[in-house]
């Protein structure tokens, strides 16, 4: 490793600060929840979730929180996931595979326009302890 | 090159507490567990197991906290770690039985800024605490490491930085509590002979009893020690720094060693530092564990080569330390806390603490208290909150009795104190000392005579011997301390105490000795009555003295619950015990040598300590 520059030092900080984000709580843009139950797991909800993680290293988005819960209790339409873009309701899409997870990503997550296709319903579940 | 955890997004970090405590809870062992089972599960590339220092909450390590969510788990093992990685990290489902209920509670509390441990306490010197790897340093400079420093090289002026730190009230953390803004003043002003250098020293030689304070933050965040001191070599001056950390802490130097390995791979020391012009370095000196080696002028004959011995002064080390040239010493935990100063300036510092205490404080919290562990707490926050509200206060619901603070240095604070606010100057008039902050808190089991002979006992142990005073007399107060707890006492014992910590702190050579008889003199003051009653009535009321105690048996219990089961008698290494197996049994007090034995063993409470 050379010797760094007072700029460079300010960009390793900047670099490395959005992978250590997490870590420290704060603002999201969004939480995409993949329902990772039995049921999904079974459904293919794993890849849904692999395909998601790629798309987010590849993009280098550093402020979308990805994150499991159980099942949803709507196990016929697994794999699902519920998308909620902060201060708005959340969204659940139904029957995913990897590819519709990477389009929601993009137009919805990222783009912020509901993909009404995949969509089952605004609203959720309580999750809370 | 930077490592995958600083280049790789991971939906998961779990950040494994890797203190000193947990890993000898076999943290090292849940870590290789966890990072088995990830990829048994086949999350690698979403979870990341990441190493930190020390958490904190060291009474229920193994600690693990999960990010994102702020999840704290607590008490951990290696048969928890599958059920963890299936449940929480696959399907996102926390694990209540691995989370932390308050003693006298049933419901979990799952994240830790919730729990009542962390609630209070305000975080400068362990800013990172929790957040780092403290072996990897673009994780220290994500969270703002060596921003300072930059800024003090290459934007500031060695009087700006001064007037930064003088303006922020810091004072050192060490012991006495010395403005650090003056010390650095008075290390700048003094020429240095022959054209030599000035000299940064950074003192980790940590000895008091039940103190871990400036070993876990070289643990769990070198990097903020080693940009202090290149901060405060700008503005004093210096080329050279030395860090003096004991043997006996070999996390602390290895970590200490790879942050300062990484800082000059990266020219974050060494010569001319980010193109700055300015040249310092670092070197670490490993000491012997000799607790006058704390002593400055001790520490820099040890950094020199020559027997730990402390030497009259003035001169200051400010005026002639290392090698003859001035020489600024501060504590760990003063290093650690001038990047934040230059970074987010001293009326942001100076805007924590009371009116001659800035700042923050940190604690080991040890002893008879529920939470033992690591707390950094505003100054001015009184006892109570910290023994209370953070400490959880005292277990088996025994009553608090008195607080250790400052080690044998400093002095026994009683239970009528508990609202008094911790600042220097608070804890002086109340005959202790801040200290580098070991907290040592007792119940009403503890007496206060033998804490008092435990502490006169170490400094004995510890003194040097180069000075008369510290040599002999603490050696004749320890004599007279003894002697009362084994119920030899006689009436003028006490006023010979007074005299002879008198004498020793007028009259011996270094700080160690000067303090040596605070922990007496304090429980003198506030706890008199107890030492009355050893010597008067030839009793120990805690019944720790057990040369004090007297053993019997009740007939009675032992025979209708222990059926005169012999326990006692089996057990009693000199043959003090009567009575056949079946019958009740007796001690025979003229052969009994008081060892307490027969009342640890008896299982039916038949023996009575009077």
């Amino acid at each position: 490793m050379p010797k760094l520059t007072i700029d460079e030092l300010a960009k390793t900080r900047d670099r490395v600060r959005g992978t250590l984000a997490i870590r420290e709580g704060g603002e999201f843009r969004a939480k995409v929840n993949v329902h990772m139950g039995t049921c999904g797991i079974a459904a293919g909800a794993r890849a849904v979730m692999s395909a998601l993680m790629d798309e987010v290293a590849s993009r280098e988005v550093r402020d979308v929180l990805l994150t499991t819960s159980g099942c949803a209790g709507l196990c016929s339409q697994e794999p699902m996931m519920t998308v909620e873009l902060s201060g708005r309701a959340p969204v659940k899409y139904v029957n995913l595979n990897a590819a519709k997870a990477r389009e929601i990503l993009e137009k919805h997550v990222l783009g912020g326009a509901l993909v009404g296709e995949y969509a089952l319903g605004i609203g959720s579940e309580r999750t809370d302890l | 090159m930077p490592e995958a955890s600083t280049q790789k997004a991971y939906r998961l970090h779990l950040m494994v507490c890797a203190g000193t405590g947990c890993v000898s809870n076999h943290a090292f062992d849940i870590k290789t567990a966890l990072e088995a089972e990830i990829r048994k599960r086949g999350l690698e590339n979403e979870a990341i197991v990441v190493p930190t220092g020390c958490n904190g909450f060291c009474e229920r390590g193994p600690i693990l906290v999960v990010q994102p969510g702020d999840i704290f788990y607590q008490q951990i093992a290696v048969k928890d770690v599958p059920h963890l990685v299936e449940e929480h990290f696959l399907k996102g489902r926390p694990v209540a039985r691995l989370m932390y209920v308050p003693p006298a509670e049933k419901a979990p509390i799952p994240v830790l800024a919730d729990i009542p441990f962390f609630k209070k306490q305000v975080l400068v010197a362990l800013r990172n605490r929790g957040l780092i790897d403290p072996e990897k340093i673009e994780e220290s400079i994500a969270r703002d490491g060596y921003k300072a420093m930059a800024k003090a090289l290459t934007e500031m002026k060695p009087e700006a930085i001064l007037s930064e730190i003088a303006l922020s009230g810091l004072r050192g953390r060490g012991g006495a509590g010395f403005p650090t803004g003056l010390k650095w003043q008075l290390v700048r002003n003094a020429p240095s002979s022959n054209g030599g250098a000035k000299y940064i020293v950074c003192n980790g030689d940590e000895g008091d009893p039940g103190a871990f304070m400036d070993r876990s933050i070289l643990e769990a965040d070198p990097h903020s020690v080693i940009e202090g001191m290149v901060i405060g070599a700008k503005a004093i001056g210096a080329t050279a720094g030395f860090v003096y950390v004991r043997n006996e802490y070999p996390l602390a130097v290895a970590r200490l060693g790879k942050a300062l390995d990484q800082a000059r791979e990266y020219g974050l020391l060494g010569e001319d530092i980010l193109d700055s012009g300015f040249d310092f370095d670092i070197q670490i000196k490993r000491g012997a564990g000799a607790f006058v080696c704390g002593e400055e002028t001790a520490l820099i004959a040890s950094i020199e080569g020559r027997l730990g011995e402390p030497r009259p002064r003035p001169p200051y080390p400010a005026q002639s330390g290392l090698w003859g040239q001035p020489t600024c010493i501060n504590n760990v935990e003063t290093w650690a806390n001038v990047p934040v100063i230059i970074d987010r300036g001293s009326g942001w510092f100076a805007g924590i603490g009371t009116e001659t205490s800035k700042g923050t404080k940190v604690f080991s919290l040890v002893g008879k208290i529920n939470n033992t562990g690591l707390v950094e707490v505003p100054m001015g926050i009184s006892l109570r909150e910290i023994i209370y509200d953070i400490g959880g206060g005292i277990p088996g619901g025994k009553a608090f009795k008195a607080v250790q603070t400052g080690g044998p240095s400093g002095g026994c604070i009683p239970r009528e104190q508990i609202d008094l606010p911790i600042d220097y100057e608070s804890l002086s008039a109340a005959g202790s000392m801040m200290g580098s902050g070991g907290m040592v808190v007792m119940d009403e089991d503890t007496c206060m005579v033998d804490v008092a002979r435990y502490f006169l006992s170490f400094t004995h142990e510890e003194s040097c011997g180069k000075c008369t005073p510290c040599r002999e007399g603490t050696k004749a107060m320890l004599d007279v301390l003894t002697r009362i707890t084994e119920g030899k006492g006689s009436a003028g014992d006490l006023a010979l105490l007074e005299d002879l910590a008198q004498g020793i702190k007028d009259s011996a050579l270094c700080g160690l000795g000067k303090t040596a008889p605070n922990p007496v003199l304090t429980t003198l003051r506030y706890f008199r009555d107890e030492y009355e009653t050893h010597i008067r009535d030839k009793k120990c009321p805690a019944r720790v003295c057990r040369q004090l105690n007297v053993y019997t048996i009740d007939p009675g219990t032992c025979l209708e619950k222990g059926k005169g089961c012999g326990v006692c008698r089996r057990n009693c290494a000199s043959d003090a015990i009567s009575g056949e197996k079946g019958r009740a049994h007796d001690v025979l007090q003229d052969r009994c040598i008081k060892c307490g034995v027969c009342a640890d063993v008896c299982a039916f409470g038949a023996v009575q300590v009077s």
